[in-house]
């Protein structure tokens, strides 16, 4: 992996809010096929420092996406360079449905110019069956699906567009272990395709199975950055509780 | 019984909430209908109802897009007023001197002043909305002091008349009509559109594979609508004009009148000005992607943000447009008096919110429909009408609008918890 050019590459990011350093220096890559964690308490900064990525926030550092130095100052320019985020909040519109929600911002249309949602539908009947083929609710605005339901909608839309650098952040909070279990087999399928995935989660268990590295995030700083095979669940756990790294491991 | 029904509606697809608003109207219209013993439902109250209705009604369509996305307009009125005054003065000071008396140019460049000054004054209050942050409340509680303030000086408070004459025919009355012929005409073409929408709309969704409504309950519905349409033409064609309009306007046109002739009203131009809003309105809200994004961010604005919509551009836009249907309302406003003096618009911008509000637009934001805020202004208008024609005093219309407010928003509240909206 090494010889290879990193699919993205953050460097010294930084970002505060009054005062507050929310992500301070931190450095962080991703290659294809690779799923690397980001581990950390809540308010330890990994939302704020995906955001940065994924056009949210823009803060200080520089990104580069196959090696060349990008700029990101909105979701429109990340989404360019075919990063797909998936938000810890979903960022759903609750009064739209799911085609609606899966194509905002980039919508099908028709050649007269107007919302083809019919088409939308379509595709959204397509690749819903592919990951929840239980979804049936595609008239009903999303404030009436399952929690479940609109965690597959969000990653509906991140996986639609042919990502090549996906962000997923706590894509399991809201779901059963049914579903957990297919958003990982989801994942390792993504991986298999050679798309780089960024995971965030609160299960160290759940990234010492699926993740090839794991950053470890505290107070806004990063505490290291470990190969998997490496550590155990302990050295995870101790990084994310005291921010040591252990002794003996270097960083990938 | 009542299982039947609800199965027969649910079939038909018709949202339970334009159904309550409808049945409200028809409720309303039959007790005044009782109470003045029978001189509400008829083709002159009637006709009447529909141009008192247009001007609210045309800014309410506007209205309800501002609300959606989580703002209020609270200029409307005085802006209506505003661009009333200066439209009025120059037609009245300006243009005739330039142009000459009654030069067909006069309507024209009056009528793109209007639209294109509430576009460029709504453009303003939604960037400093959008881009400067200080909220719609705020900006627009300005704004409905300012265009007041600004309407006395554009003349010094002096009333404007009389305007153009084609300018005069945009708001109705005797002359301000398509006439029988047009009105026919215009109505069968409205009604053989919307059947063939229907029926397209229907062929594109099988052929997507998606179920579609049974073919008796798709036709029930192209039935209503058509009917609808042209039984209110017939209505707006038995309206008799009256002798002294007859008279005028046979003079102007040159035609002899002979003893027993009739004419007719037909449908009423404002009339004709607020279906071509609703039907734009209606497109734009859920055929565009600009309509697409208003609801999105009414719904989320952080989703909307994260999905690379510029809100804050949207916010302008959405003002913007809120200004030139606010320019059109002015059009007929004034055109209807034939003066404008410097009450024009006063209160306006309090019906055009209750109007979208009774409509079923939330101001909690990302729900509301185009013909919802339609049928709420007839609503609200056949309340005052109504009540006038009753002979209920003015403070009391006022009471009695107040409470239905109320009434009408609780209701709407109970309804989207029972249905989970
Ligand atoms: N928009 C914001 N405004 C102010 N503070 C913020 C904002 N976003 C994040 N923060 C702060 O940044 C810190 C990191 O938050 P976050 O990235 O959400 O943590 P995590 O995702 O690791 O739980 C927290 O202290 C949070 O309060
Ligand atoms: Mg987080």
């Amino acid at each position: 992996m090494d010889k290879q050019t990193p699919l993205v590459e953050m460097k010294n990011m930084g970002i505060s809010f009054g005062g507050v350093h929310a992500v301070d220096d931190v450095s962080v890559d991703l290659y294809p096929g690779e799923v690397v964690g980001l581990l950390g308490h809540n308010g330890a900064g990994k939302s704020t420092l995906i955001k940065m990525l994924s056009g949210a926030y823009q803060g200080t550092g520089d990104i580069y996406v196959n090696g060349e130095k990008v700029e990101i100052h909105n979701p429109r320019d990340a989404r360019k360079h075919n990063i797909e985020t998936i938000y810890q909040t979903l960022a759903l519109a609750d009064n739209l449905d799911a085609a609606a929600n899966l194509f905002l911002g980039r919508e099908l249309m028709t050649p007269a110019g107007t919302l083809d949602d019919d088409a939308m539908e379509a595709e959204t009947r397509k690749i819903m069956g592919r990951l929840n083929p239980n979804f049936q609710k595609f008239s009903s605005p999303v404030s009436a699906l399952s929690g479940g339901q609109r965690q597959s909608v969000a990653i509906a839309r991140a996986v639609y567009f042919n990502a090549r650098i996906l962000i997923m952040d706590e894509p399991t909070a809201a779901l059963g272990p049914q579903e957990t279990q297919m958003v990982a087999e989801l994942i390792q399928q993504l991986k298999a395709e050679g798309i780089g995935i960024f995971l965030i989660d609160h299960d160290v268990h759940a990234v010492l199975e699926l993740c090839d590295r794991a950053s470890v995030m505290k107070n806004g700083k990063l505490v290291g950055t470990v190969n998997i095979p490496d550590v155990t669940d302990d050295d995870l756990l101790s990084m994310i509780i005291l921010g040591k790294k252990p002794g003996e491991k270097a960083a990938g | 019984m009542q299982n039947n029904a609800k199965n027969f509606f649910s079939k038909l697809g018709l949202d339970t909430r334009l159904l309550g608003m409808i049945g409200a109207l028809v409720v309303l219209w039959i007790v005044f209908d009782v109470i003045t013993g029978g001189r509400f439902l008829t083709p002159r109250n009637l006709f009447n109802l529909s141009v008192q209705t247009a001007s609210v009604a045309v800014m309410a369509t506007g209205m309800v897009f501002v609300i959606v996305t989580r703002n209020i307009d609270l200029s409307v009125g005085s802006m209506l007023g505003f661009i009333g005054m200066v439209v009025a003065a120059l037609q009245v000071q300006v243009l005739p001197d330039m142009l000459g008396l009654g030069n067909p140019m006069i309507w024209i460049i009056g009528v793109l002043a209007a639209i294109s000054l509430g576009a460029m004054l709504g453009a303003f209050q939604g960037w400093i909305i959008g881009y400067l942050t200080v909220p719609a409340f705020i900006v627009t509680l300005g704004g409905f002091l300012v265009y007041r303030g600004a309407m006395w000086w554009v003349t010094e408070g002096q009333t404007q008349a009389p305007l153009d004459a084609t300018f005069r025919l945009l708001g109705g009355g005797a002359e301000g009509t398509l006439g029988v012929t047009l009105s026919w005409a215009f109505g069968v073409i409205s009604a053989v559109a919307a059947v063939a929408l229907m029926l397209m709309s229907r062929r594109r969704k099988a052929g997507h594979g998606f179920t579609v409504k049974p073919i008796w309950a798709e036709g029930i519905l192209m039935g209503l609508a058509a009917g609808l349409i042209l039984c209110f033409v017939w209505v707006m064609n038995s309206y008799p004009i009256a002798k002294g309009a007859m008279k005028r306007i046979a003079k102007a046109d040159g035609i002899e009148l002979t003893e027993g002739m009739v004419w007719y009203h037909g449908v009423a131009i404002p009339v004709v000005i607020l279906l071509v809003v609703t039907v734009g309105m209606t497109i734009v809200a859920s055929r565009t992607r600009f309509g697409r994004y208003v609801y999105a961010t009414g719904g989320n604005p952080e989703a909307a943000e994260l999905s690379g919509i510029n809100t804050r551009l949207l916010t302008v836009k959405i003002f913007a447009l809120m200004g030139a249907l606010t320019g059109i309302a002015s059009i007929i406003a004034s055109a209807r008096l034939n003066a404008v003096d410097v009450g024009l618009g006063t209160l306006d911008e309090l019906r055009v919110i209750a109007a979208a509000v009774i409509g079923g637009t939330a101001l909690s934001g990302g729900f509301g429909t185009i013909y919802g805020a339609v049928i709420g202004a007839l609503i609200m208008q056949s309340l005052q009408s109504g009540m006038a024609s009753v002979g209920v005093d003015a403070p009391l219309q006022s009471i009695v609008v107040g409470i239905v407010l109320v009434f009408a928003v609780w209701i709407d509240i109970v309804y989207r918890r029972r249905t989970g909206q």
